[in-house]
């Protein structure tokens, strides 16, 4: 017993400054060892699955491009992927290539971030500075391909929007060039840099077996040495004829054992790898048309009467990511749209990582996930064991009674201040104001 | 290496482009009206590329009123008059995804340059394009 009563229960969140996104951790710490970890997510849920039902699919298809704003590729090839599926649509040849390009510009910046990301946790900030400084030529090039700095807007059923022009094919290449010279400078300033590996090697251990057992996806799994890759396993797009094989550790002549350090290494090797499969589609992409609907009304039209189903799977930077679909002719609107993101199932394998580490190591086990808390956030409100919606007309209806509930409170005596103050409308103070009992 | 690339960078510029003034003035709107006064310079911002989605400009004696712009619009930044047959546009609302421009039948609207859209009125007549 006097071993228990020596571990202490620390929350962390769901607002920390060592965070940056909202989940709350529930420490339990005795001295400095972490010795258990419990996790509670659903903090920033938006409920966007739930819009799209309102939303014809070319709405949903910018809805889900604001699932994340790292990962503003992935998640609209993934719809897409999803509904071509379900329509049966063919994408051209061509298409398939540059959803390729820009899914893999994308994997370059987002592991560019979380580098920078990783090495603030550390409290390297002149390595934040140097890698966010060399990440802006990766978003130049996207902003010169699709005309934003960030959601693109590039994909759409059937084909992608914006095609590599010639004279834009000089400025990829430059861009290959230039991050080329760089890995060199970049592993050495994240590998070979004795206070780096000082704080990231032998922390944060996940296991290849508890890895496969908690089903991790993406870099955090390939780091632990599984050889799990959605373009290896299973192919799409033009993946398969590329030959994606997963990067481990080992590829880097280590041996993996599932460290930050080795998260670090698959990252920056992936890098390398998405830099190799850019040039080689720019090289190999035929010429032809860059969607098979190039009027939108038609696809409109085309849509509307799709009856079906469709999976999407795609490897975003952070891991698998999956759509699902569900269309009903004469309809719009999907009928079920199912997000899973990557953090949803890394999420676990922070439980084994944080065991036994110390409570300074907290934000760069957390960070070396790359979790993303707003793409995985779902939830599903079940009150007295019947579902309930709260939709945004009822939202304001609740916050017009709220004001005309105050405004009417102050013109009242003291005899019900409290009601009125906190605005609070429960089953408890709605017998002191039946007149707002109506709604919800 | 690293301290090689620190030392270097003592002596170049730097990578970030000081936009709209070397110093951050003490009041922006300010040092704005001195910049249109003359007695300021006013550092450029980056050059945009060619084909930069920013707000979307308009020909409003093109426009035949179809609405296929309303349809495709993800953030319901477009309003129907139906007295003129015309739309208006409230840019605060606008994710610049142009998928507009590609569903107008009449090329009624076309991508522009304009970036710098900061306002204090949402619905100032900057931020309103009909």
């Amino acid at each position: 017993m006097a071993e228990t009563q020596n571990v202490y229960e620390i929350p962390i969140g769901p607002i920390h400054p060592a965070l940056k996104e909202p989940i709350r951790f529930t420490f339990q710490v005795e001295g400095e060892r972490i010795r258990g970890v419990d996790i509670r997510a659903g903090f920033a849920h938006r409920g966007i699955e739930f819009m799209a039902m309102k939303r014809n699919l070319i709405q949903t298809l910018y809805l889900s491009e604001r699932i994340c704003g790292i990962c503003s590729i992935s998640h609209p090839i993934t719809i897409t992927l999803a509904v071509e599926r379900a329509a049966g649509i063919e994408v051209p040849p061509r298409a398939q290539y540059l959803r390729v390009i820009y899914s893999e510009l994308e994997r370059i910046h987002s592991h560019l971030l979380w580098a920078g990301v990783a090495a603030h946790e550390l409290g390297f900030d002149t390595l934040l500075h140097l890698t966010w400084k060399v990440r802006e030529q990766v978003l130049d090039l996207l902003e010169e391909l699709s005309g934003n700095r960030i959601d693109y807007a590039l994909p759409i059923y059937g084909g992608v929007r914006r095609d590599v022009s010639p004279e834009q094919t000089p400025k990829v290449e430059a861009m290959v060039r230039y991050y080329r010279g760089l890995l060199d400078e970049l592993l050495d300033a994240f590998l070979r840099d004795p206070s780096v590996e000082a704080r990231t090697r032998d922390v944060g251990i996940l296991t290849s077996e508890e890895a496969d057992s908690l089903c991790a996806v993406g870099p955090t799994a390939r780091a632990s040495g599984l050889s799990k890759d959605v373009r290896q396993d299973r192919p799409y797009l033009v993946y398969g004829e590329l030959g994606v094989k997963a990067i481990t550790p080992r590829d880097y002549g280590l041996e993996p054992r599932g460290d930050v350090y080795d998260k670090a290494v698959v990252r920056l090797l992936e890098v390398a790898q998405s830099l190799d499969l850019i040039e080689t589609c720019l090289y190999e992409m035929p010429e032809g048309e860059i969607t098979s609907f190039p009027k939108v009304p038609a696809l409109l039209a085309y849509l509307k009467k799709v009856e079906g189903e469709g999976l999407g799977w795609h490897e975003a930077p952070r891991g698998e990511v999956i759509h699902y679909i569900r269309l009903e002719a004469g309809v719009e609107e999907p009928i079920v749209w199912k997000v899973k993101a990557p953090t949803y199932s890394n999420l676990m394998s922070w439980v084994p990582m944080f065991r036994d580490q110390e409570v300074a190591d907290i934000p760069i086990i957390a960070a070396s996930i790359d979790p993303c808390m707003c793409c995985m956030d779902r939830v599903h409100v079940v009150r007295d064991g019947s579902p309930a919606t709260v939709l945004k007309e009822d939202l304001l209806r609740l916050s017009r009674a709220k004001t005309e509930r105050m405004v009417g409170g102050s013109r009242l005596s003291a005899s019900g201040p409290r009601s009125t103050a906190h605005g609070r409308r429960t089953t408890d103070n709605g017998q002191r104001t039946p007149d707002h009992g109506g709604g919800l | 290496m690293i301290l090689k690339t620190l030392f270097s960078q003592l002596f170049t510029k730097p990578a970030t482009n000081r936009f709209p003034a070397k110093y951050m003035p003490k009041s922006v709107l300010g040092f704005l009206g001195r910049v249109q006064a003359g007695k300021a310079t006013l550092v450029p911002p980056v050059p945009v590329p060619p084909r930069f989605r920013g707000k979307i400009a308009y020909r409003r004696e093109k426009c035949i009123g179809c609405q296929l712009c309303i349809r495709v619009c993800p953030a319901k930044v477009i309003e129907f008059l139906p007295e003129a047959k015309k739309i208006r546009m409230h840019v605060a609302r606008c994710t610049f995804c142009a998928q507009c421009v590609d569903a107008c039948p009449v090329d009624a609207l076309a991508e522009s340059p304009d970036f710098l859209l900061s306002d204090t009125d949402r619905s100032s007549p900057a931020l309103t394009v009909e």
